[in-house]
């Protein structure tokens, strides 16, 4: 304590008390907030050697040996497994032909090699790792804040209730009716291509949880008969010339045909 | 011995003295076409939407009041929202009939305008604007605005996401306006957007104003019709002094009656099966959120279009009032200029042709190539812009970018308006030579004659009295003649430079014709193609009969 009294005049003394708090408050942030890299430590080796094997012979050309990067594509270091489980899982990764957005294509890897791939790229740096059963589970959220959550959240690209839309330059947002649970959670976490990240300070776990009770309730039938695909006015519009205004002027056609 | 109806109906004529009216318009007569049914389209979904529209008004509360939800649909449930929004949920999910009425009513409003515009069409192309129904056309033209008044106040009342977002743009294209903007927006919304006033106000515009003038000019227009008696296409027999038709009872009475539920039916069975404006999805109005695919109903859609044309960086400043171009250009400018033209057209055409007689033939498109172009780059004009106004769709459903769309559409605006003018007058013009064609020449046979001499000759029929009537009934319309500048005695002759403004207009009209075959031309080709018109007339003709136009040799031939 008497170094303290001593120096507690010095000019330098702001700057060290400045480093305590901050140091304090990292310290206790990291006691409360549980890692997220936790997957990684629970992962056998075997797992990961092999994910390891299958990189380097699917991936390792773009992202280069070690997932470091290339010109073609990013590291993928620190990316997590969640990342992983999303774009193999969904046919994204392997990418194929280069366009404005890399698409979705029949998934080319079973459920344990998915999961070794993940374990793989989880190994070479803490980041997301794939959500629990109980963080997803549709019927623990609650629809009505997601509804909410995702009209002010992701509506502007996907539409109001998930359909699609367009982005700048052929990009798009994807319909997510078939997007299952697991995933709709993983992209929000990992903000896939145009998509931005939405981390635990944007949305909280069960803020994720509710926007996917609202978003797996969409693309059902709807009350009111066919919703034709849900894209609103326009395409209310081209039935109602093509159907309304086709069948009137065929029954007007019929009415008139013994005419002049 | 008398019958209950007869009985009542006398009870009535013997106080109003009305039998002699019903009888006097019983016995008007109607031509009768299918395209003379277009108007009844819009009438009978204008009725279609009244009944539905008196069911709506009683469960619909238009209120801006926040409410907490509690109903059936759980994706709101605890969201607050207006009053106005939470009855149109009520009206949705727990009045019975409801969402069949909402949806009823939501269809024959696009309905009522997809008919309007097809009616409208119809009266252009044929000419039935001319004098002297030039005033009806501009009854017509204000229904038009009604139509889209109604459209867009009914639209607004649910008070959802969507409908908020089309008051917003209304909001901002009326603040882009110099001086006033602002305070116009401030009178609109009873202060700043969204304020509280605004659904109470439209609902009042909605169920009211707009209903009562339009019910109050389809009177008008109705009657009107009836005045100038109803346009006939041409055909022999028909002339522009009389009408050629059927007694309006009880043929045509009984046919319109038909097409009424024919009409209801059609959108009855549209609303039963297609789901339309779902407003749950879309959630209770917030400024904040615009959710992707946000579109008005498809008569607003041009005006979302030509927005979205417009580059962004046209406004500048003067004296310190931003004169924003960018928006007064797509949200002003231009449905000024298509609504301006479509006011006026009648009159401008009388302007340029020149011509106070009265019509009641009604013009075959063809014989009119400058208005037919006209109408139909009018028509690619708006059809550009509504694809502008769904461009995001295009480029997810076709993969393009929608930014390479934008521009096309940009250079379409403007170059496919063009070329549908050029290609519509060519068509036409050829049409009407073809007419001229078939009426010197007859039809073609399919018959070729070879003579013996080896020389061979196409066989034609000519055409019956009918058909030719048709060809031949129009007057040609030629570019008015400016009479000299100065008059009889040397003097500069007043209203001379405006004579002159009107022969340029006139040429621009009608300098490119196909006149109509005259008598004397029929006569001269009769008497020089004897030969060929009548087969076998002379004996030194060998008959040869010849296949579907194509040469056919018989064995000696060689
Ligand atoms: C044809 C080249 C190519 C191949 C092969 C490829 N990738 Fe990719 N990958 C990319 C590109 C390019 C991106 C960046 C996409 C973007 O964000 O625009 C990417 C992104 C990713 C991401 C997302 C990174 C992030 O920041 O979220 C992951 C995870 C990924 N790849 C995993 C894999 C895996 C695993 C494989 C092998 C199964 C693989 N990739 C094969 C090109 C490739
Ligand atoms: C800036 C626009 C944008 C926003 C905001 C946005 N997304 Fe996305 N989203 C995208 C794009 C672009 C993709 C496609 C990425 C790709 O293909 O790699 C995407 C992909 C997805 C996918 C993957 C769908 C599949 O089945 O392949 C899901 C799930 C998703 N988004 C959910 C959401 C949710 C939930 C939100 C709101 C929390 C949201 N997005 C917000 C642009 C956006
Ligand atoms: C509420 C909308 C409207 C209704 C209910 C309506 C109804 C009708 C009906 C029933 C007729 C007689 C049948 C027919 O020729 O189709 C008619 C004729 C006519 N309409 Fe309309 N109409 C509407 C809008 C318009 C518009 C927008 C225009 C043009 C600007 C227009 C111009 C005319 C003209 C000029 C006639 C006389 C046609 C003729 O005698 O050949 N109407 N209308």
């Amino acid at each position: 304590m008497s170094w303290f009294a001593a120096h507690r005049h010095d000019r330098r003394a702001p700057l060290f008390l400045l480093l305590l708090a901050l140091l304090t408050t990292g310290g206790v942030y990291a006691l409360l907030v549980p890692p997220t890299a936790s997957a990684a430590s629970t992962t056998s080796t075997d797992e990961i050697s092999a994910g390891q094997k299958l990189f380097t012979a699917n991936c390792a050309t773009c992202h280069g040996p070690g997932a470091t990067g290339t010109a073609a594509a990013p590291s993928l270091v620190g990316v997590g497994a969640a990342a992983v489980d999303f774009q193999v899982g969904t046919g994204r990764m392997p990418a194929q032909m280069s366009g404005p957005q890399v698409q979705v294509k029949p998934v080319q890897f079973d459920a344990d090699q998915i999961a070794q791939l993940a374990a793989y790229v989880a190994s070479l740096g803490p980041g997301p790792s794939i959500p629990t059963a109980e963080q997803v589970d549709p019927a623990k959220g609650d629809p009505a804040t997601g509804m909410a959550l995702f009209r002010t959240n992701c509506a502007q690209c996907h539409n109001a209730v998930g359909a699609g839309g367009s982005l700048s330059q052929g990009k798009f947002a994807p319909n997510l009716w078939q997007t299952t649970p697991t995933h709709l959670y993983e992209a929000m976490l990992t903000g896939p291509q145009s998509m931005p990240v939405f981390n635990q300070a944007t949305l909280t776990s069960e803020e994720k949880r509710d926007i996917i009770a609202f978003v797996t309730k969409q693309g059902g039938e709807q009350p009111g008969g066919l919703s034709l695909g849900s894209l609103g006015p326009v395409s209310e519009g081209l039935w109602a010339w093509v159907i309304g205004l086709g069948a009137l002027l065929g029954a007007a056609v019929w009415i008139g045909a013994k005419s002049s | 011995m008398t019958s209950p109806a007869a009985a009542t109906a006398d009870y009535l004529d013997q106080r109003t003295g009305i039998g002699g009216a019903v009888k006097e318009f019983a016995r008007k007569v109607f031509p009768d076409h299918w395209s003379f049914l277009l108007g009844e389209i819009a009438l009978y979904s204008f009725v279609t939407l009244l009944i539905s529209g008196t069911f709506l008004t009683m469960f619909f509360v238009p209120s801006m009041t926040e409410v907490t939800y509690h109903g059936p649909w759980a994706s709101l449930q605890g969201t607050r929202m207006s009053e106005a929004f939470a009855s149109t949920l009520r009206l949705s999910f727990e009045v019975r009939g409801g969402l069949l009425m909402r949806q009823v009513h939501h269809w024959a409003a696009l309905i009522f305008m997809a008919s309007i515009v097809t009616h409208m069409m119809r009266v252009f192309f044929t000419g039935a604007f001319r004098k002297p129904r030039e005033l009806n056309w501009v009854v017509g033209f204000t229904l038009l605005l009604l139509g889209l008044a109604a459209g867009f106040s009914g639209y607004s009342l649910p008070d959802d996401v969507l409908s908020g977002n089309g008051l917003r743009i209304s909001d901002g294209v009326l603040r882009a306006v110099p001086i006033i903007g602002t305070y116009g927006s401030y009178f609109l919304f009873g202060g700043e957007f969204p304020g509280e006033a605004l659904i109470p106000r439209l609902f009042t515009v909605h169920i009211l104003l707009v209903p009562g003038l339009i019910l109050a000019l389809v009177g008008l227009h109705l009657f009107m019709v009836v005045l100038a008696k109803h346009t006939q296409y041409p055909g022999s027999g028909r002339s522009d002094r009389n009408v050629v038709g059927f007694p309006l009872f009880p043929v045509y009475v009984a046919k319109a009656g038909g097409f009424f539920f024919m009409v209801f039916g059609v959108i009855a069975l549209m609303a039963a099966t297609m789901q339309i404006n779902p407003v749950w999805n879309y959630g209770p109005y917030d400024p904040s959120p615009v959710s992707a695919g946000s579109q008005p109903d498809w008569y607003m859609l041009f005006l979302d279009g030509a927005l979205r044309l417009m580059p962004g960086g046209a406004e500048f400043v003067v004296g310190g009032f931003t004169v924003p171009l960018n928006i007064l250009i797509p949200a002003m400018v231009v449905p000024g200029v298509l609504f301006g033209v479509l006011a006026t057209y009648p009159f401008i055409e009388a302007y340029a042709t020149g011509d106070r007689r009265e019509h009641h033939v009604l013009d075959r498109p063809r014989n009119r190539p400058f208005r037919t172009a006209l109408g139909v780059s009018l028509l690619v004009a708006f059809f550009v812009l509504v694809l502008a106004g769904s461009n995001d769709l295009i480029a997810t459903h076709f993969h393009l970018s929608i930014n390479d769309i934008t521009w096309v559409l940009r250079f379409a605006l403007f170059l496919a308006p063009a070329a549908a003018f050029v290609v519509t007058k060519r068509m036409c013009l050829a049409l009407q030579r073809r007419d001229r064609e078939l009426v010197l020449h007859g039809h073609e046979h399919a018959t070729i004659l070879r003579t013996q001499s080896g020389e061979y000759i196409e066989v034609h029929q000519p055409l019956n009295e009918h058909e030719r009537w048709i060809r031949v009934q129009h007057d040609p319309i030629r570019p008015l003649q400016v009479a000299p500048a100065q008059d009889s005695r040397g003097v500069r002759r007043k209203g001379y430079a405006a004579d002159v403004r009107r022969a340029k207009l006139s040429r621009l009209f009608y300098a490119d014709r196909v006149e109509p075959v005259t008598p004397a031309e029929l006569a001269a080709a009769h008497s020089h193609g004897e030969h060929d018109a009548l087969p076998g007339a002379t004996a030194q003709h060998e008959l040869v009969p010849g296949g579907h136009g194509a040469l056919v040799a018989d064995e000696d031939g060689h």
